[in-house]
């Protein structure tokens, strides 16, 4: 919530909704792999929107990082969960994430040029800050296989690292 | 017998590699110092070079990486891939991953 406060009305606005990430009880390992892969997805369908519709060049290269980091980081997934036997379920964090990404997609489809472009890196630095947080306070601690909670240990580096790389890029901006 | 003598001097250089290797850790004895990233991090996080050494960046990672000194210099990392930089005499500096601010590194330019 710190983070919606900081980054005022317009990050309040895309986000609302996407508060109750943690509002579910423990998930188990299927519906853990659901959400990392879920959240991974989200992040790579908003940055080949800001691919097509960004201007500033560290937005753009921002927004190249996201796409080619996750898609890696869900390839390791999807080669996990195969290998572990482990059909990824639907739950109620990953409808959320997903209703809440609906929300943001359709404010920033509206925005062009400069507004775009600072309202998808507000978006991305909130976006990262609530994974980091339900991965830091329930994926990664509720994670009974081994190698899952390891991906998503590294996940959470590389997720810190974006949203680092966001906060850059936002500054910059302004 | 040449073989024994070849064995000696395989002997005497490995022992002498692995003596180097113990006090100069990520020197490799071609005047290239390795910094692995493995696990989003720079291993070992700080190395010291002497002016004209090479520093060698190997990405065991699966995503790209950078050494970026912000505002003097940026070395590109692909995922599986090495990328190297001539050290400058009195050029130490803390570097950063571009893609992932978290990830920090040290040169030190030694100078004898």
């Amino acid at each position: 919530m710190r983070s919606l406060l900081v980054f005022g009305v317009s990050a309040a606005f895309l986000f609302a909704g996407a508060a109750s990430i943690l509002a579910q009880d423990k998930p188990t390992d299927p519906q853990i792999a659901h959400i990392a892969y879920t959240a991974g997805e989200i992040d790579i369908e908003a940055a080949k929107l800001a691919l097509d519709k960004a201007e500033n060049q560290s937005v753009k290269d921002f927004a190249q990082s996201m796409l080619t980091d996750h898609q890696a980081v869900n390839e390791q997934a999807l080669k996990l969960v195969k290998k572990l036997g482990v059909t990824p379920e639907d739950n109620p964090t990953s409808q959320s994430l997903v209703s809440a990404a609906g929300k943001t997609r359709d404010a920033l489809s509206k925005l062009e040029g400069a507004a775009f472009d600072k309202a998808y890196i507000e978006s991305e630095v909130a976006y990262h800050q609530q994974v980091n947080d339900a991965l830091e306070d329930l994926l990664i601690p509720s994670a009974q296989n081994g190698e899952l909670k390891s991906l998503l240990e590294t996940g959470l580096k590389l997720f810190q690292g974006h949203q680092q790389h966001a906060e850059h890029v936002a500054a910059e901006l302004k | 017998m040449t073989g024994l003598l070849l064995t000696r001097r395989h002997l005497l250089l490995s022992g002498g590699a692995a003596v180097l290797a113990a006090s100069l850790p990520a020197r490799a004895h071609n005047g290239t110092v390795h910094v692995t990233i493995e696990n989003m991090e720079f291993r070992p996080a700080e190395v010291t070079a002497h002016g004209g050494e090479t520093i060698e960046w190997v990405n065991r990672d699966r995503f790209p990486h950078t050494a970026t000194v912000k505002g003097k210099w940026e070395v590109l990392i692909p995922p599986g891939t090495s990328a190297s930089r001539q050290v400058q005499a009195g050029d130490s500096v803390n570097y950063y991953c571009r893609f992932h601010p978290n990830m920090k590194g040290r040169i030190v330019v030694a100078t004898s």
